[in-house]
Formats: structure tokens, C-alpha cells, sequence
């Protein structure tokens, strides 16, 4: 079955970067511009791994995964943090928040359809 | 377009059959590619443009757009006759651009070969010259292929020649 | 991949717009952590968009920028005076960087570098426009650099995976043998070992033994505690860290040893039942196994135990209630549950709960639908146009169950199309967005102080007016700075503040939107004016002139204070471009001046350039429409009014003034006899320059809204035509271009069929 991937990122540009790149490798794309609208899209739909941004405006990425993971719906989907930033300190954070795991940017389809292998089943 | 819609396309233009559509301007009888025609419409009152050639018989809205009326029969150097409710407009869209043609009639379509197609005579007639890219010799009727871009009025720019 | 960078381009712009409009608030005193968050954000997204396009020097000055706004974000920097006054220069960089990485051309690298040393001074780190941003030494790190993104590449895909298929077969292979258990943690993040063990296996041969020892008897088995742990034995070709990189995510999540060789795992005793209890107690609390949660609250603890108690079915219900371990570093937008514990600050209240997140719902549509909607809706007004001259031949309108339709059918029409045409409408910020910079630079240049103050900036109007409004705004902001204000010396000596003021500010006025751009400066110098004017020969030395006249020659073609032209008004655009611009979108200029006071400029403008308000006429048995901008007035002239004037001219008298008198029924061809002045209407028009005409049409139908069609796209253009329309009996009619025709008949150019033609 055709896997369903929420991507979360105020950057039009890189929604779109991600657009392309997960639908040339099959995967259904879902779209939100911030945490917020995030928190949103998953009211109704279902996404098999999430790639979220971190800086973002209202409602940040480690916001964003806390309340996901405090979701009974969503806690179980791999959450994947996307950002420039690749020190230990933003992904200490990420993680405690909850990410499954990290894509630095700028990313690689190749590398991005890893991470995502990496993490789901 | 897909690799196979465009092989379909492909195969009407290159194809053994042709299809071709006949019509009447003054005592002569001509045909255009029927893949240029968009549409036959009856002949409806033109806005005249002001400064035009005088093949040019104006503009006319067709469903909002405004579509220009080239009258064949001054195009191809026939005496102008008065436009009336019998005589018909042919749209044809030519790259980007639709103009109507004012014929006589519209007679019949023609399937026609690549085969049955003879090359224009070499004759003094500048519109034989310009217009006319081939001839059909059909039940004793001779029938001239026009080049519909080159019926095209001439644009400012230059683009249609 | 175009349109990828398109899309960046554009975001680029909002994001520079943003960052700029942000840095004018912090400039004028806001200390809203919000703002410097987005502040911040737009240069972390430029960064983040430049370095998927490998744009290395808009990379570069982005991360020192941001360096800098993270340490203003943080509060450790503070936005005193002269720092926001680097970070606005820093801003104005930053664009011209982009423009560079999307236009081409050349940067000027004495700028970025005296503002890059700025910035690096302020962040107190020895950071030059020079230095390498960390983050380019990470993504080495991570295996890859910054490389434009080159999608076709999804090709590799497969061959990594028969490379790993085929890896048993290479001759130097190694075995590793990799002992792995997992910690609670690593299943509350969402990973899953079932994943990891797929792609170890995918690197080689994996031998997979699942260790069960340490699972507890059925009543004490917590459902999501932690039992199972594996020893793998990979044979593979690949190195040691392509193994350990499989783990990456979930390296400090579970117990991984990786050992060259076959030699036993070390690791295979039970893990303590104490080290389970402890893991579930956490992942009860609030999940979070990492020391920095250490400041657990004592309320948090309390409930552990009655947790405990309540066993695991209400184990999760149970945590969701509890007050998860606060992140220290508190954010202003991090709407989570426990920010109720302590007073929330202001903005945080933007940012409602999980439960009932607030969204100002938008959605980015096709600018070709919108458009596609805007030539329906024109169809359907020229519809019901031409419905009801059908009704009304019939006879039917008069009666009043058709008029009643009518007229609601009619009211319809209207509302959707100002729907529709308030989809395309745009607020006339993005353009006055981009005047601050402007003036700053132009102060800069002229060495006078300036404020600019901005009204009205939510005031909308159609995107294209928006588009094609920037140029001449721009031009009359330099002009008003330029030739407006005065030097602050001459202001200080005129008892004036020495800062001048520019107001630029929009409204809405009677269908129109009306943008002044005013300055406090001398006003203008009418003699001067009038000496230039009379010196380029484009009135007579002694001409009578009002001095709304006078004020207006600056607009004349040929006028332009060649003297006082500098390298900012300059560019060889007068005001005359302006405002043939201007009139180009439908719109007019107009003039107030005092001396000493200032000078107001002030556009009127139409709010879309889809519909336009239009008087029909008739001309020589032909339907025309004359845009109602250019009319000033219309009248029924009397013979006497009207002389000849030379061969084929004629002029019209009026007010003690003659005017030309265009007969537009031999203008365009339509005739080649003159018109009879006395039986028909003249059309007193203002065309470029201000000049005023009269054209000479047989009769007036009726002024109407009519919708613009386009000439060009079948056709090509028409001299003396700006466009067409539709009209209600559905036949096309032609929009008059006044200016052309004006000046067509003054330039002799008239009543001859071949000079329009060689013309066009």
C-alpha cells in the first residue's frame, strides 16, 4: 500500500522540495505550514511517518511532536526532524520531544527515502 | 501529451488517410486540413477594425472571445461580395491563434492519400503562389489545398506570416 | 526543477519582505519576542532554501545574519539604535543577494563584507563574510554536502538495493556481531527494531537471534515496556559505520554493542528488573527517559505512584492528564498543556491548546483558475447584458415579474464578480513594503534625513494594478525625496523639523483607490518650473498660466530639471513616464503643491484592469467605447463654436480657449467625409501631458461597465484601439485609445489611412 508522509514546514520552498521528491518515490504527500496546522491535518487523516521542520511560527516542531506523541491516534508514527540544524543540542530536543529521528537539510531524495525506510515498517 | 496519444496524432498526420474539408469560394472549390478547424458557424455581422487590409472583414464574439473574419474570396483575389446569411464561417485555430474564414459553402470532407495530393502547377497566380500548397483531382472537381497559415493575416509583430 | 527555484525565488521575496517590515517594528521600539522570531525565521528559511540550490554566497551571509539574530532571539544582544540600523543594511544585502542568485549579474562585494564584518562585530564571534557556516562542516558529517538538488538521481534507489543483495558475494565480507536491546524510549519516539533488523539485513547475510529471556510472566507484562533484545550476526561488505549508521536514530535508545568477528555477545544477561521499572515509571510520567527533564515536578512524582497502583489499563489515560516535564527553554508560541502552570506570556495566547488548534484558513490557488473564473464572470455579465436587450426588444422587461428576475439576476452578476474580483485583489503592502529600503538608500545618497510614513497599507486592489503600480511609486518616492525635501541645513534655517517626512498612504475612494505620496519639503518652485518649461520651448514666454498649470508642466514630455538631476531622479524617466504609466492602468495624477509646505501627489487608480467604466458611442454607423477616465466633459456644440483652422483641422472654442477637434470617424477610416460638428457630441478629453481635445462622435448610448477583451491574442494591435469588449446585443465593440488617437491627429498623421498603417 501506497505509504502516506505528513510534511511540516512554514518553507513553501522545501514543502516543495519534499513534494517532489517523496512523490517521485511513491509516497502519498500530506501538507501543513506549520505545527499548527499540522496538529490540523492529522484531526482527519492518517500519515505513516511525519517529517517536520523546527522553526516555525505558532507552533513549533518540538511542540508539534509533543502533542503527536501525547495523541493516542498518531503516538506510534515515526516522526522525522528536518532542519539545518545538525548540532546535538536541536537534536537532543528533538528527541526528547519525541522525533524518531533527523534529515539535515539540504537533503538528498536518496538520503530522505532512507531516513524514511529507516524509520517505518 | 503521452507517448501513445501522440503516436495517435502522429498517425492522423502522416497517415495514408487524410481527412480534408471542402468548401466554395467564388466559382472554385478548396479544402483545409480538417485538424485546423475548430468549429462552422453561420455568418453573423462583423465589427469593422479601423485601418485593417481589406481581406480583414472585422471582428465577431465568439462565446467571449474576439475572433477576427478573414473574408477568403478578397484574400484570394476574388472580387468581395456581400457577406449574407447563407455564407458561412469556418474557425480554424492556427498555433495559438483562432480566426474564422468567410466561405461561399462548406461542401463535403475528403479522405483523402498522401498519394492523391499533386503539387501546384507552376502558374503566374500569386495566390497560387502563396496559398495554394497542393491539388486534389476528385470526380472530374478540382479542389486547391490552402496553407491556412499563410491565409493568416499579417500580425504587427511580424509572428504569422 | 524551475519551477522548484521559481517557487524558492518568490518565497524569498515574502521572506525578505517580512524580515524587513519585522526589523522596521523592532527599529520602532516593538519588543515582541514574536517578531524576532519571524525575523529570524526568514533568514533561517533564505538559508535553508539557498543551500538546496547551492547558493554558497547567499548561504554564507545568511548564516552570519542569523548567527546574529539568534543572539538578539535570545535576548543576549540588544536592538538599540545602531544595531537595527545593521541589521536593516544586513537586510538590504541579503536582497541583493538573492536578486544576484536569481537574476545573475554582479554583487557588490564591498558591501556584503563591510556588512558581513558588522554583523560578525555584533555577534562578537570571529565570524567574516569569509568564515564557513558550521553547518556545511555537518553535512560532511552526515556524508554529503551541499549539492543542487538533482532529482533524476532516484535511480540510485535500486541500486542500493542490489548492491546490498549481492553483497554476500564479495570476497572480503567481515562479520559483525551486534548485540542490541532496546530501552522503552526508543519505542515511545516510534522506532521500531522490526525496521532497524530489516536493514541491517539489507547491508549482508544476517543471522537474527531474538533474546526472550528477560520477558516477564503475563501479569506482569506491561504492554509497552521493553523485553526483547537481538544478536545479529552480519556478514557484510559494508563498514562498520554504515552498521552503526542503522542505529543513528535511536543511538542513547537502546544498549548496542557492534564487535568485528563472530565473537559472542557480552551482552546477553537479563537486563535488571529495576532498570524496567524505573524506564515504565518514566515513560508513565511523561516519556521522557533524557536528563534534561530533570526538573520532574513534584505533582508529576506523586502521581507516579497512584499510577502504579492503578495498573496499566488506566496507565495512559492517566498520563495524558498529567502535567508532562516542561522543556526548559520556554517558547513563546509552545501552546502545550502545562504552559498553564505558569503565566503564560502574551503572545502565547495567539497559539490556542492541542485541542482546538486556531487556523486562519487559506488556500494558494492558480493565479490561471482565478483568471479563468475572472473571463467567466465577464461572460456572464455580458450575458445578462445582452439577456436583458433581449427582453427589453421583446417587450418583456417592462413587466414585473421579468423585471424582477432582472434585476436580481443583474444583482447576482454583480456580487460574484466583485467576488471574484476580490480573489485576485492584493493588499498594497507588498509594495510599499519595499519603499523603507528605498528611502533609506536615497537618503543616503542625498545626505537628507527622511521618515517615511505609511497609511493605508491594507487596502486592496487587483494583483496586476499591484504589479504595475511599483515602478512609478518608486520613481515619485525618489522624486519626492529628491527634488520634495529640502537639505536638513535648508530646513533647520526654514524653522523645520530636520528629518523631512515622505507619507506615502492608500485608501479607497468612489470605486478607485486613491495612493498620495506627500512630502513636507518646499513645494514647487513654479518659477523655475516655468523658466525650464519656457527654456525647452514647451510653452510660450508669456503665456497666461494658472498655477495647477504650471505645476502640471512637469509632467510634459521633454520636461525634466535637467540641472538638478542627479544620479537618483535621474535615468533618464521623467514624470512624464510616470504618469503615462499611470494613465496606461486607467489611472490619473494629479498635483497639489504650497510653497514652503510640500507637494502631494496623488494617483487614482481603477481597482482591476479586467472591467472598465466606459462611455458608448456611436461613430459613423460603428459602436465605440471611450473610457471614462479620459473624458472631462461632454457637450452638444454649437456651430459657431467650431472654426477651421489650416487645411483639413478644425478647433473648437471653449472658455476662451481653442482645442483641437478630432473627428473620429476620419481618425480611424471610418468615414472620409468630415463629420457635421452641429449634429453631433463633442468629448472634451485630457490625453498625455494634461492637453486636452475634443473628439468629434455622432452620439452617446450610454455609460456601462464593460468587460476588457484582448485584441492581440487573435488578432495583433490596432491603431488608434486599446481593446475590445462585448456588448449587450453580443457583438463586439472597440475601446478607443484617446492618447493615440490624439496624438495620431497631431502629428498630421489623420484623415490618412497609410500613415496608420506604416505607424503600427
Amino acid at each position: 500500500m501506497t505509504k502516506t508522509i505528513l510534511t511540516v514546514d512554514d518553507s513553501r520552498t522545501m514543502r516543495e522540495m519534499l513534494l517532489l521528491a517523496l512523490q517521485e518515490a511513491g509516497f502519498n504527500v500530506l501538507q501543513a505550514e506549520d505545527g499548527m496546522m499540522g496538529l490540523e491535518v492529522l484531526k482527519d487523516r492518517q500519515a505513516d511517518v511525519i517529517i517536520t521542520d523546527i522553526n516555525m511560527p505558532r507552533l513549533d516542531g518540538f511542540g508539534f511532536i509533543e502533542h503527536v506523541r501525547r495523541d493516542s491516534t498518531h503516538r506510534a508514527v515515526p516522526i522525522l526532524v528536518l532542519t539545518t540544524e545538525s548540532d546535538a543540542e536541536k537534536k537532543s530536543r528533538a528527541r526528547s520531544a519525541g522525533a524518531t529521528g533527523w534529515i539535515v537539510k539540504p537533503f538528498h531524495p536518496v538520503k530522505l527515502v532512507d531516513a524514511i525506510r529507516r524509520v517505518s515498517a | 501529451m503521452n507517448a501513445f496519444s501522440a503516436a495517435l496524432v502522429q498517425e492522423k498526420h502522416t497517415g495514408p488517410a487524410r481527412e480534408l474539408i471542402a468548401f466554395a469560394v467564388g466559382q472554385q472549390e478548396f479544402c483545409i486540413d480538417v485538424m485546423a478547424v475548430r468549429e462552422i458557424r453561420g455568418w453573423t455581422p462583423a465589427t469593422v477594425l479601423p485601418h485593417s487590409q481589406s481581406y480583414v472583414r472585422g471582428v465577431i464574439n465568439l462565446r467571449g472571445a474576439v475572433l477576427p473574419i478573414i473574408d477568403l474570396a478578397v484574400r484570394l483575389g476574388f472580387p468581395p461580395v456581400d457577406a449574407m446569411g447563407r455564407h458561412v464561417i469556418i474557425v480554424v485555430k492556427v498555433r495559438s491563434q483562432v480566426v474564422g474564414l468567410l466561405v461561399d459553402a462548406v461542401s463535403d470532407i475528403l479522405t483523402v492519400t498522401d498519394a492523391e495530393m499533386l503539387p501546384p502547377p507552376d502558374v503566374a497566380s500569386d495566390m497560387a503562389k502563396h496559398f495554394v500548397c497542393g491539388l486534389l483531382g476528385i470526380d472530374g472537381r478540382m479542389i486547391s489545398i490552402l496553407s491556412v497559415e499563410n491565409v493568416l493575416p499579417e500580425r504587427e509583430d511580424g509572428e504569422a506570416a | 526543477m524551475d519551477s522548484l527555484r521559481q517557487i524558492f525565488f518568490q518565497e524569498c521575496e515574502e521572506q525578505l519582505a517580512e524580515l524587513e517590515s519585522g526589523l522596521l517594528e523592532i527599529e520602532g521600539g516593538s519588543e515582541d519576542p514574536e517578531i524576532v522570531n519571524a525575523v529570524f525565521r526568514a533568514v533561517h528559511s533564505i538559508k535553508g532554501g539557498a543551500g538546496a540550490f547551492a547558493l554558497e554566497d547567499l548561504v554564507r551571509f545568511a548564516h552570519v545574519f542569523e548567527t546574529v539574530l539568534d543572539e538578539v532571539r535570545k535576548g543576549r544582544l540588544s536592538t538599540a539604535s545602531p544595531v537595527t540600523e545593521t541589521l536593516l543594511r544586513a537586510a538590504d544585502v541579503l536582497a541583493d543577494l538573492v536578486r544576484v542568485a536569481r537574476d545573475g549579474g554582479n554583487v557588490n562585494e564591498e558591501r556584503i563584507h563591510t556588512s558581513a564584518d558588522e554583523l560578525a562585530a555584533l555577534s562578537g564571534a570571529p565570524i567574516g563574510a569569509n568564515a564557513e557556516p558550521e553547518e556545511e562542516v555537518s553535512f560532511e558529517d552526515f556524508g554529503f554536502t551541499p549539492v543542487a538538488m538533482d532529482f533524476p538521481v532516484f535511480d540510485d534507489i535500486a541500486v542500493v538495493d542490489t548492491v546490498s543483495v549481492e553483497a554476500e558475494a564479495e570476497p572480503d565480507a567481515t562479520t559483525y556481531t551486534i548485540s542490541f536491546r532496546p530501552h522503552p524510549g526508543l519505542y515511545t519516539n516510534a522506532n521500531e527494531p522490526v525496521v532497524l533488523l530489516r536493514e541491517l539485513s539489507r547491508l549482508g547475510d544476517a543471522q537474527i537471534v531474538c533474546d526472550t529471556s528477560t520477558i516477564p510472566t503475563l501479569e506482569e507484562l506491561e504492554a509497552e515496556g521493553s523485553y526483547l533484545a537481538w544478536t545479529i550476526t552480519l556478514t557484510t561488505t559494508h563498514e562498520e559505520d554504515d552498521v552503526r549508521s542503522i542505529f543513528e536514530f535511536v543511538d542513547g535508545d537502546c544498549d548496542l554493542e557492534i564487535i568485528t568477528g563472530n565473537a559472542a555477545s557480552s551482552n546477553d544477561e537479563p537486563a535488571g528488573v529495576d532498570d524496567d521499572i524505573a524506564a515504565l515509571l518514566a515513560r508513565v510520567r511523561g516519556e521522557f527517559t533524557e536528563p534534561v527533564d530533570e526538573s520532574a515536578s513534584p505533582a508529576a512524582s506523586a502521581a507516579d505512584v497512584v499510577v502504579g497502583l492503578a495498573g496499566s489499563a488506566t496507565a495512559e489515560t492517566a498520563a495524558a492528564a498529567i502535567p508532562s516535564t516542561p522543556i526548559i527553554e520556554a517558547e513563546a508560541a509552545k501552546p502545550t498543556p502545562e504552559a498553564a502552570k505558569t503565566p503564560p506570556p502574551a503572545k502565547a495566547e495567539k497559539a490556542a491548546g492541542s485541542e482546538a488548534p486556531s487556523t486562519n484558513q487559506t488556500i494558494r490557488v492558480d493565479l490561471d483558475r482565478v483568471d479563468r473564473l475572472m473571463n467567466l464572470v465577464g461572460e456572464l455579465v455580458i450575458n445578462q447584458a445582452m439577456l436583458s436587450q433581449r427582453l427589453t426588444d421583446a417587450g418583456l422587461a417592462r413587466d414585473s415579474e421579468f423585471a424582477t428576475g432582472l434585476d436580481e439576476f443583474e444583482q447576482l452578476t454583480h456580487d460574484i464578480q466583485e467576488g471574484v474580483m476580490a480573489i485576485r485583489a492584493q493588499p498594497v503592502k507588498s509594495v510599499f513594503q519595499r519603499m523603507p529600503r528605498l528611502v533609506r538608500e536615497v537618503a543616503a545618497i542625498t545626505g537628507k534625513k527622511v521618515r517615511l510614513v505609511t497609511e493605508g497599507e491594507d487596502t486592496e486592489v487587483d494583483k496586476t494594478v499591484i504589479e504595475r503600480l511599483a515602478d512609478p511609486l518608486t520613481h515619485m518616492i525618489r522624486n519626492a525625496i529628491d527634488h520634495g525635501l529640502e537639505s536638513p541645513e535648508k530646513r533647520l534655517a526654514a524653522g523645520k523639523r530636520e528629518e523631512g517626512l515622505v507619507r506615502l498612504s492608500a485608501s479607497h475612494r468612489s470605486g478607485r483607490i486613491v495612493i498620495d505620496i506627500a512630502d513636507d519639503g518646499a513645494g514647487i518652485n513654479r518659477q523655475r518650473v516655468r523658466a525650464i518649461a519656457e527654456e525647452k520651448g514647451l510653452i510660450q514666454p508669456n503665456a497666461q498660466l494658472t498655477d495647477e498649470e504650471v505645476d502640471n508642466l512637469i509632467f510634459l514630455p521633454g520636461f525634466s530639471t535637467a540641472s538638478t538631476v542627479s544620479d537618483i531622479s535621474g535615468r533618464g524617466v521623467g514624470m512624464d513616464v510616470v504618469k503615462k504609466s499611470i494613465q496606461a492602468l486607467g489611472g490619473r495624477v494629479s498635483i497639489t503643491s504650497r510653497p514652503g509646505e510640500g507637494s502631494t501627489f496623488t494617483l487614482s487608480l481603477p481597482l482591476t484592469l479586467a472591467v472598465l467604466y466606459g462611455m458608448v458611442v456611436t461613430v459613423a454607423e460603428q459602436t465605440l467605447v471611450v473610457p471614462l477616465t479620459s473624458i472631462v466633459e461632454t457637450l452638444k456644440p454649437k456651430a459657431g463654436d467650431i472654426h477651421g483652422f489650416g487645411g483639413d483641422s478644425r478647433v473648437i472654442s471653449m472658455r476662451n480657449n481653442f482645442l483641437p477637434l478630432i473627428d473620429v470617424g476620419r481618425e480611424l477610416g471610418y468615414r472620409s467625409q468630415p463629420a457635421d460638428p452641429g449634429a453631433g457630441v463633442a468629448l472634451l478629453v485630457e490625453s498625455d501631458g494634461g492637453a486636452h481635445s475634443a473628439l468629434m462622435v455622432d452620439a452617446i448610448q450610454g455609460q456601462r461597465q464593460i468587460v476588457i477583451k484582448s485584441l492581440e491574442e487573435n488578432y495583433g494591435r490596432v491603431p488608434g484601439v486599446a481593446a475590445a469588449t462585448i456588448l449587450g446585443d453580443g457583438r463586439v465593440a472597440l475601446i478607443l485609445d484617446v492618447d493615440a488617437i490624439v496624438a495620431a491627429s497631431r502629428t498630421g498623421a489623420s484623415n490618412s489611412e497609410t500613415a496608420f498603417a506604416l505607424a503600427g
